[in-house]
C-alpha cells in the first residue's frame, strides 16, 4: 500500500464513528433540538456495546444493546427538552457528564469476577475490515473498499440521509420543524412527536458511531474512549452546515488530521503538531463567520432558525 | 429571626475552627491524592492508585485517603487541590507534571498542609517532590528491542516533548544501541497522556513506517493492542503491560509506588517529614521491570538479567561515551550525565531519530 492510500483507509476509519454521530446529530438539530449529550452518549454506548460484545460474542448484539442505550439516553433529553421544556443546553451537558461518568463506573462493575469485575483489558467480538484481494492492489479504491461493516453502512448512510432530507416529503416536514415549528404545526404535522423521534433517532446514530470506537478502530473498552470526540461533532455540524453529505469532508478532514501529522512526524517532516491539530477548528470557524456575515448564505445553509428554542403551541 | 441565624452561623463558624484542633490527636491522617486520568487506564494512574490501596492496607485506620480522577492539568488542577487543602486534609498528592505550580501556589496558601508532587522540580518547605528513574528499566527494555527487532526501526509514541519524556527515550536507545548499534528508535509526539484513539493512530503511523516493536510513554495500552494486531511485538510502560494485552509485550517499564507511599507517609504520621526530591531507582524498587515475556530467548533475559545487575551495581544508564544525534560526543567516556542536567534534558542521543519540537 502505497502511503496516500494508507492514511486514506485510516482516515476513512477514524471518521466513520465522527460520521454516524454529526448525522445523528444533524437530525437532531434539524428538528430544533440542541443535544450536546453527544460525548456522553458515545461512551455509554462504546462501554454497553463492549460489554455486550464481550458477554455475548455477537456483534449484533453489541450494537442493538448500544444502539438501545444511546435511544434511551436521547429520550431522556428529548423529555427533558420537549415535554419539560428545559434549556436544551444544560439538558445536553448533563447528560454528557452523567454519561462519562456512568460509563467509568460500568467499565467497573460490568466486567466478570474474574476479571475484577473490570471491562479494561478484555477481548470481545469485533469487527474486522473486510479484505478483497483483488483490489488491494489497486490505489485509493482499496483504502475504500478493505473497511468493515460499519463503514459500508456509513457510505449507505450519508446519501440515504441527504436524500431523506431534501428530496422526501418527511424530510421537508423535518426541516420545517427545526425553522419554523408553528408554521409546521399549523401545517398538520405533529411537531411534538417528530422532535421526540428525530432526537431519538440521533441518538441511535450517535450511539453507532461510540460502539464504532469500542468494537472495531480501537476494539474493547478503555475509560475515556472518546477522547473529546463528542465535542468535535458539534464543530463538526456546523460544518457541515446541517448538510448530512458535507459530513464527510468534516469527518475525513477531522479524522485524517492524526493519520496525516503522525505519517508526517515518522517521515521525518517537521511541521509543528499543534498547527495541523488546530486546522479543522479554523475551518469551523471560518464557516461560522461566513455565515454570520453573509446573511444570504446563512438563509440557505445555516442553522435551523429555531434550533434550541423551546416550543409551545400556544406561544406566539 | 436575623440573631438566631446570625446565632448559628457564628457557633458553625467557631466549631468549624475548633474542631480540627480539638480532635487532632485521634483523627486519622486525612490523604488526597489528585489523578491525571481514570484508576482504570491500566497504567500511570492504576500504579499511583495500587500505591494508595498499599499504603490503606498497611496503615489501616490511621488514615484515611480519598482520590479524585481525570483532573485536567492547568487552572482546574488548583481549583481542585484547593479544595482538598481547604477541607482539612493534611497531606496531598498530586501525580502529574503539569500539577506543579498549581500544588506549589496552594502549598504557599497553606503551610500547615504537606504537598507531594510527582515529577516537577519544584519545593517548599511544606513542598516535595518524588520520582522516579523509570528510564533505568527502559534501559533494560531497550536490550530486548534491540536484541529482537528485524528491520532496525523501532517505534516510540511519545508524550509530550519534557525533560522525563526525552529522558526516557533516551535510556530506552541507550539500551537499544549497546547490543543493536544499527538499530533507530523513531519517535512520534501524540500530546497527550490519555487518548487511546490517538496513542493508537501514532502506533499505525509507526507501524507503517516500518517499525516493528513499538514502545510508549502515554498512559493506554492502544499502542501495545495496535502492534498485536499487526503480529508484531511490543513494549509496555507504566504498569505490566502483558498481564492486559498478552505475550506481544515482550517486557514492561513499571512503577512501583507502595515502599514510597508507605515510607513518606509514616514519616508524616511520626511528625519527622521534611520537604525532599526523593529520585528513587531500580536499588530503590520504586521502579522495576516487569516479568518477560516467553518469547524472549533465554540468552536475551541473560543479557538482561547482566545488566540490571550492573544498574544495580550503582553503574548509571547515563555513563558516557555519549553522542547526540549529531554524532558529536557531548560525554566522554566514564563520564556520568549529572542529575540537574538530566532533569533538564531536551536533547536526544544517538540512535533517535525525531526532534525534540
Amino acid at each position: 500500500m502505497d502511503m496516500i492510500t494508507s492514511i486514506l483507509a485510516i482516515t476513512i476509519r477514524a471518521g466513520t464513528s465522527l460520521v454516524f454521530a454529526t448525522v445523528g446529530e444533524i437530525f437532531t438539530e434539524r428538528a430544533g433540538i440542541l443535544n450536546l449529550g453527544i460525548e456522553g452518549i458515545m461512551l455509554m454506548s462504546a462501554v454497553t456495546g463492549f460489554a455486550a460484545s464481550f458477554y455475548t460474542q455477537n456483534l449484533f448484539i453489541a450494537l442493538l444493546v448500544a444502539a438501545a442505550v444511546g435511544a434511551a439516553m436521547a429520550a431522556l433529553h428529548a423529555f427533558l427538552t420537549v415535554t419539560m421544556r428545559a434549556n436544551q443546553v444544560v439538558s445536553g451537558l448533563s447528560i454528557t457528564l452523567f454519561g462519562s461518568g456512568f460509563a467509568s463506573f460500568l467499565g467497573q462493575r460490568l466486567g466478570p469476577a474474574a476479571n475484577n469485575f473490570r471491562l479494561v483489558g478484555l477481548k470481545g467480538a469485533r469487527f474486522m475490515p473486510a479484505s478483497f484481494e483483488a483490489v488491494s492492489d489497486i490505489p485509493i479504491v482499496s483504502a475504500f473498499l478493505n473497511q468493515d461493516l460499519l463503514t459500508y453502512l456509513v457510505y449507505i448512510l450519508i446519501p440515504l440521509s441527504w436524500f431523506f432530507l431534501y428530496k422526501t416529503r418527511p424530510g421537508l416536514w423535518l426541516r420545517s420543524i427545526g425553522e419554523d415549528p408553528q408554521t409546521a404545526d399549523a401545517m398538520g404535522i405533529d411537531v411534538i412527536k417528530a422532535k421526540y423521534f428525530y432526537t431519538i433517532l440521533g441518538g441511535v446514530f450517535i450511539a453507532l458511531g461510540g460502539a464504532h470506537l469500542s468494537l472495531s478502530y480501537t476494539p474493547g473498552w478503555a475509560e475515556n474512549i472518546t477522547g473529546g470526540r463528542g465535542w468535535i461533532v458539534v464543530a463538526l455540524v456546523i460544518f457541515s452546515m446541517w448538510n448530512p453529505a458535507r459530513s464527510l469532508w468534516g469527518a475525513l478532514l477531522f479524522g485524517g488530521i492524526n493519520a496525516v501529522q503522525f505519517r508526517l512526524q515518522a517521515s521525518g517532516t517537521t511541521i509543528p503538531a499543534a498547527f495541523l491539530n488546530m486546522l479543522p477548528y479554523l475551518g469551523t470557524i471560518a464557516v461560522l463567520v461566513l455565515m454570520t456575515w453573509w446573511e444570504a448564505l446563512s438563509k440557505k445553509v445555516g442553522a435551523p432558525a429555531a434550533l434550541s428554542q423551546a416550543y409551545m403551541r400556544e406561544d406566539k | 429571626m436575623k440573631k438566631l441565624i446570625l446565632g448559628i452561623l457564628v457557633f458553625a463558624v467557631a466549631f468549624s475552627l475548633a474542631a480540627p484542633l480539638a480532635a487532632q490527636a485521634k483523627k486519622p491522617l486525612k490523604i488526597a491524592f489528585v489523578y491525571i486520568g481514570p484508576p482504570g487506564d491500566m497504567g500511570w494512574t492504576y500504579e499511583h492508585d495500587r500505591g494508595r490501596l498499599a499504603a490503606v492496607q498497611h496503615f489501616g485506620s490511621k488514615i484515611e485517603t480519598k482520590y479524585i480522577e481525570n483532573v485536567p492539568e492547568g487552572p482546574d488542577a488548583e481549583r481542585v487541590i484547593r479544595q482538598y487543602a481547604a477541607a482539612g486534609f493534611d497531606m496531598i498528592f498530586t501525580t502529574s507534571f503539569g500539577y506543579m505550580d498549581p500544588t506549589f501556589a496552594v502549598a504557599k496558601d497553606f503551610p500547615k498542609v504537606i504537598f507531594e508532587h510527582c515529577s516537577g522540580y519544584k519545593t517548599a518547605p511544606n513542598m516535595a517532590t518524588y520520582f522516579g528513574r523509570i528510564e533505568e528499566a527502559r534501559y533494560l527494555t531497550g536490550i530486548i528491542a534491540g536484541r529482537m527487532t528485524k528491520t532496525n526501526k523501532i517505534g516510540y509514541a511519545a508524550a509530550f516533548p519534557i525533560p522525563e519524556v526525552v529522558r526516557g527515550i533516551n535510556g530506552f536507545t541507550l539500551g537499544v544501541k549497546s547490543v543493536n548499534p544499527k538499530a533507530e528508535v523513531r519517535v512520534i509526539w501524540t500530546y497527550t497522556w490519555y487518548d487511546p484513539v490517538k496513542e493508537r493512530e501514532a502506533a499505525v503511523a509507526l507501524l507503517d513506517a516500518g517499525a516493528d516493536i513499538i514502545a510508549q510513554h502515554q498512559d493506554t495500552t492502544e499502542p501495545q493492542k495496535a502492534a498485536q494486531e499487526r503480529g508484531k511485538f511490543s513494549i509496555g510502560y507504566d504498569s505490566d503491560m502483558g498481564k492486559f494485552v498478552g505475550d506481544s509485550v515482550l517486557a514492561s517499564a513499571v512503577w512501583e509506588w507502595s515502599t514510597y507511599y508507605i515510607d513518606t507517609i509514616q514519616k508524616a504520621l511520626d511528625g519527622s517529614w521534611k520537604t525532599h526530591e526523593y529520585w528513587g531507582g531500580l536499588k530503590d524498587n520504586v521502579v522495576r521491570l516487569s516479568s518477560l515475556s516467553p518469547k524472549v530467548p533465554a540468552t536475551i533475559v541473560a543479557e538482561v538479567e547482566a545488566a540490571k545487575k550492573k544498574i544495580l551495581g550503582g553503574w548509571s544508564i547515563f555513563t558516557g561515551p555519549i553522542k547526540d544525534q549529531s554524532g558529536k560526543v557531548v560525554y566522554a567516556a566514564g563520564q556520568v550525565i549529572p542529575d540537574d542536567k538530566q532533569l533538564a534534558m531536551d536533547w536526544f542521543v544517538e540512535g533517535v531519530a525525531g526532534k525534540v519540537q
